[in-house]
């Protein structure tokens, strides 16, 4: 009786993606926990323990500047939710309709701004909201709606929503496509049983489609969510690593950036920014947590 | 162009390096003006060398975003240049207290500079000094002369004059009277409160007595300043929270503005972009008569890498960088960086020339928080720029942004708490 044999192409096989994903993820990501419990005191390193998430908790020059981050953080978070995702089904359903003409035309144009660069998307939506030579207020003002137009970008109240919706501009694409995917996979046996049935059109939509792409959906929640607050470049690349005006679209990707690498005359706090990123990392850990448990196990599944 | 500047700089530093003759020493300079590459080449390095035969001199840039981390590997890895440009204030004294930069205190041509020019090159105490200044940028307002003639306006001196000169373009409608933005934040700081606060708080007078504790920044000296700035709003074009560093430059160079608030380093560039005639005038003053105060901001200097094996030959070229030939060539070729040695240098760019006049009018200081003040958090420069903002916006009252920059810096600066 022989023993099964070591099966070594198995490790050959992964070796070299688990090699690199080691050097390039793994091991900065625990670096980065460590490097958040130490700091650097008259040129040397010293282990500080948690002293250093203890000042960004509650010394007020720095929690003031985290919860604000956090808070546009998860109004970024919430923009997309409610405008980037029901758009996004939106316009698949709309695709998906059989009768449709031009559909793949619509659907690689919607799509394309989501393979742009960021720094062009960002520079473009610059220009064009621009007050002085942007096309926005000429063409609010050729519709007698000049009065709507506000330089958007520079005020405090509005340009954080501003570039959420540019984000969502450029990532619709996104879930429109996966959720288009999703729509195919929806035999056309059940929509005509449920056509002889009298459900047809917008109902036909909501009772059998929507159940049918929720765990999608879900998905698609799960990959905003941790997008956005992993997000940076677009900010960074319209306003800057100051997040203005008064840090009115600072969040935590910009806020550790400026203190992880500093910024003008502040020099670069590699622990404390290191702090930060790890407070980022376990908020984006608890709330795929709290969707991977709390929402994935309970979605209701059907086989098609 | 930046690949072709560094091949140039490549190629350079292999001719020099084989065409050397061995007993010249070669000294090479580490630097972040690539844009200066021709410069160096072609002016300062030929007059240094025909003046000091035996001394051959190499100058090898890098990219300017990469220098700071450059500089330092090459430092610590024992391959840097034997001279260094200086970044001023922290960052070069960070160097020297690491016994990077050498202290050139003793150096007889450090004679030729007045102590505000060498103080971002000082140890806090001022007892040591290791960067020989080369040039500085200096704050004002840069004015179209075709817009000022059409609508009739005298160039301001006081402070009254300057906001019915900027009423009188705005009852005009014709041009927006004052080009500058906040969406960068840093030009309200910079060409804004830095500009026309050294009249408020008597420039050294009140940036030492604040580095010292003895005034706090919601003294009237430090606010007054941001209640001007409050009234600069009206007077900026449509939508200026929007508008952004390189909009202004072309709002003012295309001719719709008349007045630019402004670094003197904006001038090579507003001379090539600009096709109408240009003056300069300083930050206004309170009432006729009164001192003037200039922002005259030392921005560049060269050092000594204290590991260089020539230090004869390298303290030969800092003092040849401290004489005024050097200035000539600098600040001719560089119109708006101003050389800072206490000989007076004739320049050929009249709007420069206009620029550096002030220098015999007014007294020099240096950006109110540069010195010192910047070193700890919250940052005082980064909130400076905020709270410029905030007073042109008028989203805060010029009282509460003194408070809030005052309780900043009492958090960590002793002689504030």
């Amino acid at each position: 009786m022989d023993r099964p044999r070591f099966r070594w192409h198995i490790v050959v096989f992964l070796a070299p993606a688990v090699l690199v994903y080691t050097a390039v993820m793994i091991f900065p990501l625990f670096n980065t926990l460590r490097l958040a419990l130490y700091s650097k005191i008259d040129q040397e390193r010293v282990f500080v323990g948690l002293e250093n998430f203890q000042r960004l908790f509650l010394d007020p020059i720095w929690s003031e500047q985290f919860w604000n981050a956090l808070g546009n953080n998860f109004w970024f978070f919430v923009v997309h939710m409610l405008v980037q995702n029901p758009i996004g089904v939106a316009l698949a359903a709309v695709l998906s309709h059989p009768r449709l003409r031009f559909a793949a035309l619509y659907r690689s144009a919607i799509f394309i701004p989501t393979i742009l660069s960021f720094v062009i998307v960002g520079f473009a939506w610059k220009l064009i909201l621009s007050p002085i030579w942007g096309i926005a207020p000429s063409m609010l003002d050729a519709v007698g709606l000049k009065a709507l137009f506000a330089p958007w970008l520079g005020k405090e109240e509005y340009a954080l929503t501003t570039l959420a919706l540019i984000s969502v501009w450029q990532y619709v694409g996104i879930p429109m496509m996966l959720i288009y995917a999703a729509l195919l996979t929806i035999p056309e046996e059940v929509l005509e049983a449920g056509e002889i049935d009298g459900v047809t059109g917008f109902s036909a939509f909501w009772k059998i489609k929507l159940p049918l792409i929720l765990p999608s959906i879900g998905i698609i929640s799960i990959l905003t969510f941790v997008g956005n607050f992993n997000a940076f470049d677009l900010i960074y690349s319209v306003q800057g690593a100051l997040a203005g005006p008064d840090f009115s679209t600072d969040i935590l990707g910009t806020f550790m950036y400026r203190t992880f690498f500093g910024f003008q005359l502040q020099l670069g706090d590699p622990h404390m920014g290191s702090a930060i990123a790890s407070a980022m990392f376990a908020i984006i850990l608890v709330g795929v947590c709290i969707y991977l448990f709390g929402i994935q196990t309970r979605m209701r599944r059907y086989q098609l | 162009m930046k690949h072709k500047a560094l091949f140039l700089a490549l190629a350079s530093t292999a001719l020099t390096a084989t065409g050397a003759f061995a007993e010249d020493v070669t000294l090479n300079i580490e630097s972040w003006r690539n844009d200066d590459l021709t410069l160096w080449q072609d002016k300062i390095i030929p007059a240094f060398e025909a003046a000091n035969p035996g001394i051959k001199v190499n100058f090898t840039p890098s990219a300017p975003t990469e220098y700071n981390a450059v500089l330092n590997s090459k430092l610590d890895a024992g391959s840097a240049g034997d001279l260094i440009t200086c970044r001023p204030f922290d960052a070069s004294l960070a160097l020297y207290d690491a016994g990077h930069l050498a202290n050139l205190a003793d150096m007889e041509a450090m004679g030729n500079f007045s102590d505000v020019a060498k103080s971002a090159w000082q140890s806090d105490d001022g007892s040591a000094s290791f960067c020989v200044p080369m040039a500085s940028v200096i704050h004002g307002f840069i004015y179209n002369k075709e817009a000022f003639e059409e609508v009739g306006v005298a160039v301001p001196t006081t402070e009254g004059e300057f906001f019915a000169a900027l009423e009188a373009f705005k009852a005009d409608g014709n041009y927006i009277p004052m080009a500058m933005g906040t969406n960068d934040q840093w030009e309200a700081a910079t060409m804004g409160y830095n500009n026309i606060g050294p009249n408020y708080w008597k420039g050294e007078e009140g940036r030492q007595a604040l580095i010292a504790g003895e005034q706090k920044l919601t003294d009237d000296a430090w606010v007054k300043p941001y209640e001007t700035l409050a009234k600069w709003g009206p007077y900026l074009g449509d939508g200026f929270e929007a508008q952004t560093y390189p909009d202004s430059q072309n709002l003012f160079t295309l001719g719709r503005a008349a007045i630019y608030p402004a670094g003197s380093w904006e001038i090579t560039g507003f001379n090539a972009q600009a096709d109408f005639e240009m003056g300069a005038f300083k930050a206004p003053v309170m009432a006729a008569g009164d001192t003037c105060y200039i922002s005259d901001h030392t921005d560049i200097g060269i050092g000594m890498n204290a590991a260089t094996a020539h230090p004869e030959a390298a303290k030969a070229f800092l003092s040849w960088v401290a004489s005024p030939e050097f200035a000539g060539i600098f600040g001719n070729a560089l119109p708006g960086f101003f050389p800072l040695s206490n000989t007076p240098v004739e320049l050929e760019d009249p709007l420069a020339k206009e620029f550096v006049s002030w220098r015999g009018e007014c007294e020099s200081t240096i950006r109110s928080t540069y010195q010192i003040l910047s070193r700890g958090t919250p940052n005082l420069e980064n909130d400076t720029w905020g709270a410029s903002v905030a007073a042109i916006k008028g989203t805060s009252t010029p009282a509460e942004l003194g408070a809030k920059l005052q309780d900043g810096l009492a958090m960590w600066y002793e002689p504030q708490q």
